[in-house]
């Protein structure tokens, strides 16, 4: 088991890497590496031309924009782990990012490569449809924004072109204060997730809810905001049964299934997860009550 | 005709310089072309933990990088975790002395993994010690004996560390 032949080339800058791009016909970024490097040693990708990115310097930033956060495109997954900015202004994305994959995985990994690889059950992605983030991609003379609604194109396939590469993702911040919560049930931790719930939720005084973002991830062909839920709760107070009541809508949704779980098992598990988290995520916001949902 | 260049990597201290195909992997690098085969090759594609290195003191898999990208970089083996021939670094003795090995095979990843994780983390409760160590497999333990290492091998760093200060 040994990756393809193929020609390496390493750019010191995003425009070689997007002109090489432009140029070859069958080329893959190599960001982290933690799913194509899987992938060329099973050959299950045999691309002719390899473009790592890692020497790009400036990729790999986390900056505060006041309204929101950006990262660069190789900002590594253990950059996300321990950094202060996230844990205070993004707590959702701290919450998520400890479910991926290993220490070991996450000190290579990459945002950019996870946004790009787009596993439904995998965490930054739902994080970043849960926050409503915008990610920036260029190619070979011009840049253009995409919003997370309009990322994913199906299984596995983000909406960017073939020459064009993932340079940032925006992800704008929540008020100070409000609730969130990040629960997934897979087999083994660090394992992909069979189905995973992210909950934010903007609480005014007396616990009335003003604002509420539900994602639900592995259960569709990518990250999916369940709308129903979302509509649900807006406006009302939260209590122990509006969420249990609310969270069964997951059980409507569209799900995928495969070796690992029947459709039936991923709605099951949507709404169960919901539930909790939206417990977890009320009990966290500021204006707020304690309450333990199972 | 293969795409091949010249890299060179400090590995536990010492510089190598090799010409190499660029789709070799870093693991088969420190095996083949270096020797240094201590770091075992299990799955290859990033599942088994057993190849586990620390490049610029991180962990990573080395099934899971070439070894170009590691040009100029500084790695760490399992070869290099013991401060001399005939003593052993304090996990490597807790490992031996609470059973945290039978046949071998993952336990170079476990060290080097552990390694990373005591110095993030030096009073880890054991739950902590499990999650760390859920990216490395092991067939024979049953985990305990490598757990209850963790735990002892943090007790003994700790230790040294109040000693030497």
């Amino acid at each position: 088991m040994k990756p393809p032949p193929f020609t390496y080339h390493d750019p010191r800058s995003v425009e070689d890497a997007v002109a090489l791009l432009a140029e070859k016909d069958n080329a893959k970024l190599l960001a982290g590496g933690q799913s194509l490097m899987p992938m060329l040693n099973m050959r299950f990708v045999l691309p002719d031309d390899v473009i790592d990115i890692n020497l790009i310097d400036g990729l790999a930033d986390i900056r505060d924009d006041g309204d929101a956060l950006v990262f660069g495109g190789m900002t590594r997954q253990r950059d996300i782990e321990y950094s202060d900015l996230v844990a205070q202004r993004c707590p959702l994305m701290k919450e998520a990012i400890l479910n991926v994959g290993h220490r070991q995985t996450r000190n290579r990994g990459t945002y950019g490569g996870s946004m790009s690889h787009l596993d439904p059950s995998a965490e930054l992605p739902s994080v970043s449809m849960a926050q409503d983030a915008v990610v920036t991609v260029q190619k070979k003379g011009g840049i253009r924004d995409i919003a997370m609604a309009d990322f994913p194109m199906g299984y596995m396939m983000p909406s960017f072109e073939l020459d064009e590469m993932v340079t940032s993702i925006r992800v704008p911040l929540w008020p100070e204060g409000h609730g969130y919560s990040f629960v997934e049930f897979a087999r083994r931790h660090g394992d992909f997730a069979i189905t995973s719930s992210a909950v934010l939720l903007d609480v005014e005084a007396g616990g009335r809810i003003k604002r509420a973002s539900i994602t639900v991830g592995g259960v569709g062909p990518s990250p999916l905001r369940v709308t129903a839920v979302e509509e649900g709760l807006t406006g009302e107070i939260g209590s122990v049964e509006l969420f249990t009541e609310i969270a069964e809508k997951c059980r409507e949704i569209d799900a995928m299934e495969d070796v690992y779980a029947p459709a039936w098992y991923r709605q099951h598990l949507a709404s169960v997860l919901t539930r909790r988290a939206l417990g977890k995520a009320f009990s966290r916001a500021a204006n707020g009550t304690e309450m333990t949902l199972r | 005709m293969s795409d091949r260049r010249t890299i060179s990597v400090t590995i536990n201290g010492e510089a190598y310089e090799r010409e190499v195909e660029t789709r070799l992997t870093l693991a088969d690098f420190i095996r083949h072309e270096v020797l240094l085969t201590g770091t075992h090759v299990g799955c290859e594609h990033g599942v088994c933990g057993a190849c586990t290195i620390l490049l610029n003191g991180r962990t990573a898999r080395s099934c899971l990088m070439l070894a170009v990208q590691a040009n100029g970089q500084e790695i760490m083996t399992v070869e290099g975790i013991a401060p001399n021939d005939t003593e052993l670094h304090p996990l490597q003795q807790a490992f031996q002395d609470n059973h945290g090995l039978q046949c071998g095979f993952c336990t170079p990843g476990m060290l080097t993994t552990l390694i990373e994780f005591l110095g993030d983390n030096p009073d880890p409760t054991e739950r902590e010690v499990r999650e760390a160590i859920s990216g490395n497999l092991c067939r024979c333990t049953g985990y305990q004996g490598i757990v209850a290492a963790a735990l002892d091998a943090a007790k003994r760093l700790k230790g040294k560390e109040t000693a030497g200060a």
